[in-house]
């Protein structure tokens, strides 16, 4: 039994796998289908995962299994129904607040995160001597990595025209941006590419079996 | 009519460069041949912050990814935890993203194949499941695990797990792999684990994602290696010692990246060409 389930497992995904490429030929039936039933599943499977890993074990067992311990979580629930509220038009209004609360809250701890993280840090990471390096790689490595922060930021310091002297600095900051949007798109074909890999790697090996 | 015959002409190519690189993918898969991959710095740092954790450490590997992105991921998480379990450290599995739980099984049960019943479930590893809430359930993970995890998937309670026994925050913990595709993710724990709480944490990305990240490899080591796409996957694996399906997937990557590079070359010549033909046609009808 098991052996045909993974057997019809593997014939499904196969199906729908080309439907999805077929969709390099040109938009069809076959790809409109593919597409509606993985936003469905997507869906459904997300629904039916939160309420049993999220809502009872974090929030129902916790209130009928010791609810004098946890009737702090009533608060939570009532700002959870109250979300839900976005689906009544009249009582819409009750969403805001806790739309609110998600919002302030993220903000709050995600601003003091960030600015530790991707401004203090980040700010510490490019004050490195680049003579303490033995190797010439590392060096250099340095070196250009404290010009291309400096001469990156002051491509985007907008309040002295750039002109004369102070646009060296800027086309070189111009230079290192280009790099990186090449590196990314590099890494990006990269990623594609591997996608195929994946997909063609099961065609080939799981349904056709023409490989080990 | 000249734009109809253009637009005709540039899906009829389009189709044309698809079917190569699909016949650039799958000729190197069904007749595969040995291209060398060599480590980088990058997975080697990740690499030693395993290898210098020592036996018996409570770990965290964070399955932040879905399907969509398992040819990239999933050897990453295969060979993490195959070398953790060398290390017999213990694995926590996580997940901030709804099917990432079902991923970390699948890992869990390919990599269990080859150390058979050495590595049991609630001693040498968990799951612990989906927790949507991004770095605030890491926040809360600092103050009490069991809060955020009260049970397992496997409706286990916190308490009655060996390996959660004494674990209480995430401090206890020694390291944090991250395998992420997106937000909720690898930057959560970057900014929390290791910006809050001093936790050192590596990372696993898509290669769409990974120049994203790599400013946080610094010395102040915000990362402490970043593997980037399937190609950092084949690194590691190179490391482990074995040939795993990323190492595989490097014949038809090499040759669809060669074919990409021609194809960029052929269109910047035809590029130059038409330009050219326009000037001289420009300079015909001036003069």
């Amino acid at each position: 039994m098991a052996e045909l389930m993974k057997t019809i497992g593997i014939w499904l995904s196969a199906y729908f796998t080309l439907s999805i490429f077929s969709f390099l030929y040109k938009d069809n039936p076959f790809y409109k289908l593919a597409e509606q039933i993985f936003v469905g599943l997507s869906a459904a499977y997300w629904l039916v995962y939160t309420i049993y890993n999220i809502l009872i074990p974090n929030l129902f067992n916790k209130l009928f299994t010791d609810f004098a311990h946890n009737w702090i979580l009533l608060i939570p629930m009532a700002l959870g129904i109250m979300m839900l509220m976005r689906m009544f038009p009249k009582l819409e209004w009750l969403s805001h607040y806790p739309m609110a609360i998600m919002v302030g809250t993220t903000a709050a701890i995600a601003m003091l995160l960030a600015f530790q993280s991707d401004f203090l840090s980040q700010i510490a990471a490019t004050m490195v001597n680049p003579f303490k390096y033995s190797s010439p790689v590392d060096i250099v490595g340095t070196i250009l990595l404290i010009i291309g922060t400096i001469c990156g930021i002051y491509f985007f310091y907008f309040s002295k025209k750039q002109e004369g002297f102070y646009k060296i600095p800027s086309k070189v900051g111009i230079w290192f941006l280009m790099v990186s949007f090449g590196a990314s798109f590099g890494y990006t074909v990269m990623a594609r590419i591997s996608l195929l890999i994946g997909r063609l790697d099961f065609l080939l090996r799981d349904w056709l079996h023409l490989i080990r | 009519m000249s734009e109809d015959i253009n637009l005709t002409k540039t899906l009829r190519e389009r189709r044309i460069i698809f079917l190569l690189l699909v016949l650039a993918v799958a000729i190197p898969i069904i007749f595969p041949f040995s291209l060398k991959t060599h480590s980088t710095p990058l997975t080697e740092k990740a690499f030693n912050l395993i290898e210098s954790t020592p036996a018996g450490s409570p770990v965290i590997i964070s399955f932040d990814y879905d399907p969509s992105t398992v040819t990239e991921l999933q050897p990453m998480a295969i060979a993490i935890i195959e070398h953790a379990w060398r290390k017999n450290h213990r694995i926590i599995a996580m997940a901030m993203w709804p099917q990432g739980s079902q991923m970390a099984d699948m890992a869990f049960s390919e990599v269990q194949k080859k150390f058979g019943e050495e590595k049991v479930y609630g001693v040498d590893y968990v799951n612990l499941g989906y927790k949507p809430g991004g770095m605030v359930i890491i926040q809360t993970m600092g103050r009490n695990l069991k809060t955020v995890f009260p049970k397992d998937t496997a409706m286990n309670d916190y308490d009655s797990i060996p390996l959660l026994k004494n674990i209480k925050t995430i401090k206890d913990i020694k390291y944090v792999v991250s395998l992420s595709a997106g937000d909720p993710g690898l930057r959560d724990w970057i900014m929390t684990a290791n910006g809050k709480f001093g936790i050192p944490v590596a990372g696993g990305t898509t290669a769409v994602s990974a120049p994203g990240f790599l400013p946080y490899v610094n010395d102040q080591n915000q990362l402490s290696g970043l593997l980037g796409g399937l190609k950092a996957a084949a690194e590691y694996e190179l490391l482990l010692g074995y040939e795993g399906t990323a190492s595989r997937g490097m014949n038809p990557q090499s040759i669809a990246h060669l074919l990409i590079l021609a194809l960029i070359v052929a269109g910047n010549i035809r590029v130059w060409r038409n330009r050219r033909k326009e000037k001289m046609a420009k300079e015909v009808n001036n003069g």
